[in-house]
């Protein structure tokens, strides 16, 4: 295949309210579920409602994430993103990350709150290599009062300890914290959190903000979309497609492989066993949560992985 | 497409305004006995006077790729497509782009509009790429801990080529992959490597031995970057980007690296 068919495309339809068709562009990100939709945490803004009794989307054994791996080298992966809910639920948490930094850069999502020193011990020691091993680390806010209000009763403390520990063992953990202030606010509560941190003794903090995705429990927290909160044909035509997620990644679990770590509850998410074929499959983007990903673009990537090459608002040259 | 032919080929990129480490840079080329220079685009941003950058280059008459930062001036964009979020690090990248496109001549950003995307290179035969980024985009960070090898057989296999060099990141590094395949980020010569050295960093390629891949030398290079310093100084840049200078550790545009790089630096 040549660069120029490894573009993403997007596909209008004839009617202006139908969402448009996004083609994918090459496989750059996969994403393994490694434990489904369990969590220890029953966060109220969890966009695919996760909690320690959800078992829509279960367990991937190491053998499964192995066999995709290996898949993923004929498909010129480029990185890997470990996640869940929490991946640190998994009994082989630990093997599996190691497999997966021999592939490539590997990214592990997880709430913090279940990190031990022996884990943290082996993942350093197998993070010595080539490859950068990633920990986003999900808080809300700055400290408790505005994150335990979402994440349950002593999680910012708890997440802090593993963010402690990570620290203590070299890493340098991408803090990752979901808009739920005003964006106005953006700057201010990025500083606060960045304070946060360096009064932990982390010299070097890493802060990711998120929008927040309204669904799963997030739409009965929040309300959900309106009924125009939708991408329609013609959005769009002159943006870069690139920033969306389900343009270069896909996600495996343990019924298949999804469009993006976004839709998991969404059933026409489902592309089937075939990793090869998922990855090029055509998708509508006609789901609401398309929207914020369509606003605010590479939402799910690492800070840097995506950056915009046409700005959301082209306003005026430089003087 | 340009193409170029060599077999001893100095290749270097982010030349950020830095006049004086790209006069280094052309005397070591050719002290090393390189029969060609080539850059790898974003003259300006980040240093003094981007003009004096511009007129070196273009008078000897180097073929040059344009980066996102040439893309930006040349076009007229209002920032340099690097993509932050960090408020700090858009407050510097900010200035830093608002006095380049101030300070560049009209003319020379219209040479940086028509600046072609890759230039082809027959390295003695081997078929080299040469972009800014990534031959699919020229604001894609090709970082060595972020890139797996399967990504970048990926892209030599669709660009056609047995080599691939880039720069952009700013960090030099290679990789040599089976069979007789390389990929090099040559660095920047605008900046040092954020390890604490402040000399600037470039490649020489040369042509592969039988059956191998092509070969690299790393040129670090010395310059007086005290000198550029106090330009920087002169001219109201900010202090955080002189310090960078002089100690070869980066202080700003910390956010888009990895792990393993961001951790071996100072800040
Ligand atoms: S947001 Fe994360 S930590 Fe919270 S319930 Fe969902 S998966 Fe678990
Ligand atoms: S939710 Fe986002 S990533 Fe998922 S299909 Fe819609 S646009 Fe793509």
């Amino acid at each position: 295949m040549s660069l120029e068919h490894s573009r993403p495309r997007a596909r209008s339809h004839p009617d202006p309210t139908a969402p448009p068709i996004l083609e994918p562009g090459h496989l750059d990100a996969l994403w393994l579920q490694v434990t489904g939709t369990l969590c220890n945490l029953r966060c109220g803004h969890c966009f695919i409602s996760c909690g320690p009794d959800n078992r829509a989307l279960g367990l991937l054994s190491i053998e499964d994430v192995r066999r995709r791996l290996e898949e993923s080298v004929g498909l010129g992966v480029r990185e890997y993103y470990v996640t869940g809910g929490e991946p640190f639920l998994h009994p082989g948490i630990v093997d599996i990350l190691t497999l997966a930094l021999s592939y490539g850069p590997t990214t592990v999502l997880t709430n913090g709150t279940l990190l031990k020193p022996r884990h943290v011990e082996l993942l350093a020691a197998a993070a010595a290599g080539r490859f950068s091993l990633e920990f986003r680390i999900s808080i809300d806010g700055p400290d408790p009062a505005s994150n335990d209000g979402l994440r349950g009763e002593g999680s910012f403390e708890r997440a802090m300890e593993g963010f402690d520990l990570l620290v203590s063992f070299g890493f340098l953990p991408i803090v990752t914290v979901v808009r739920t202030w005003e964006t106005e606010a953006d700057p201010e509560v990025y500083r606060r959190i960045v304070a946060m941190l360096r009064e932990r003794g982390c010299e070097k903090p890493r802060v990711k903000t998120m929008p927040a995705l309204r669904i799963g429990a997030e739409a009965q927290r929040s309300g959900g979309y309106a009924a125009d909160e939708r991408v329609v044909s013609g959005m769009l035509d002159d943006y870069d497609l690139d920033q969306l997620v389900c343009a270069h990644a896909r996600v495996v679990t343990d019924h298949g492989i999804w469009v993006c770590p976004i839709l998991l509850d969404a059933p026409d998410g489902n592309l089937g066993d075939d990793l090869t074929v998922a990855a090029r499959a055509p998708f509508a983007l006609s789901h609401a949560a398309c929207h914020t990903c369509w606003l605010h673009g590479a939402i799910c990537s690492n800070p840097g992985v995506v950056a915009p090459e046409t700005p959301f608002a082209t306003a005026g040259a430089a003087t | 497409m340009i193409r170029i032919s060599a077999r001893r080929v100095a290749i270097f990129g982010g030349v950020y305004s830095n006049h004086l480490a790209l006069e280094a840079t052309l005397a070591d080329a050719a002290a090393a006995g390189a029969d060609e220079a080539i850059c790898l685009g974003d003259l300006g941003a980040f240093g003094p006077h981007p003009d004096r950058a511009c007129e070196i280059v273009r008078q000897a008459g180097i073929a040059v790729v344009q980066g996102n930062y040439d893309h930006s001036l040349g076009h007229g964009l209002p920032d340099c497509r690097c993509g932050y979020t960090d408020p700090r690090d858009n407050r510097f990248a900010a200035l830093s782009y608002r006095y380049t496109y101030a300070r560049t001549a009209p003319t020379h950003r219209a040479w940086m509009r028509d600046l072609p995307p890759a230039i082809r290179l027959s390295l003695d035969g081997c078929e080299t790429l040469l972009c800014h980024g990534s031959p699919r985009r020229a604001n894609e960070f090709l970082w060595e801990s972020s890139t797996s090898d399967a990504f970048l057989a990926w892209l030599l296999d669709t660009s056609d080529a047995a080599a691939l060099c880039v720069s952009h990141t700013g960090l030099p590094w290679t990789r040599e992959l089976p069979p007789g395949r390389r990929v090099v980020n040559v660095g920047a010569i605008g900046r040092p490597a954020n390890d604490g050295d402040p000399r600037v960093v470039y490649a020489i390629l040369t042509a592969a031995p039988e059956g191998g891949a092509p070969g690299v030398e790393w040129r670090r290079v010395a310059y007086d970057h005290s000198a550029l310093a106090s330009e920087m100084r002169e001219e109201g840049l900010p202090e955080e980007f002189a310090e960078t200078i002089e100690t070869g550790w980066w202080t700003t545009c910390l956010e888009v690296l990895p792990q393993k790089e961001r951790a071996r630096g100072r800040y």
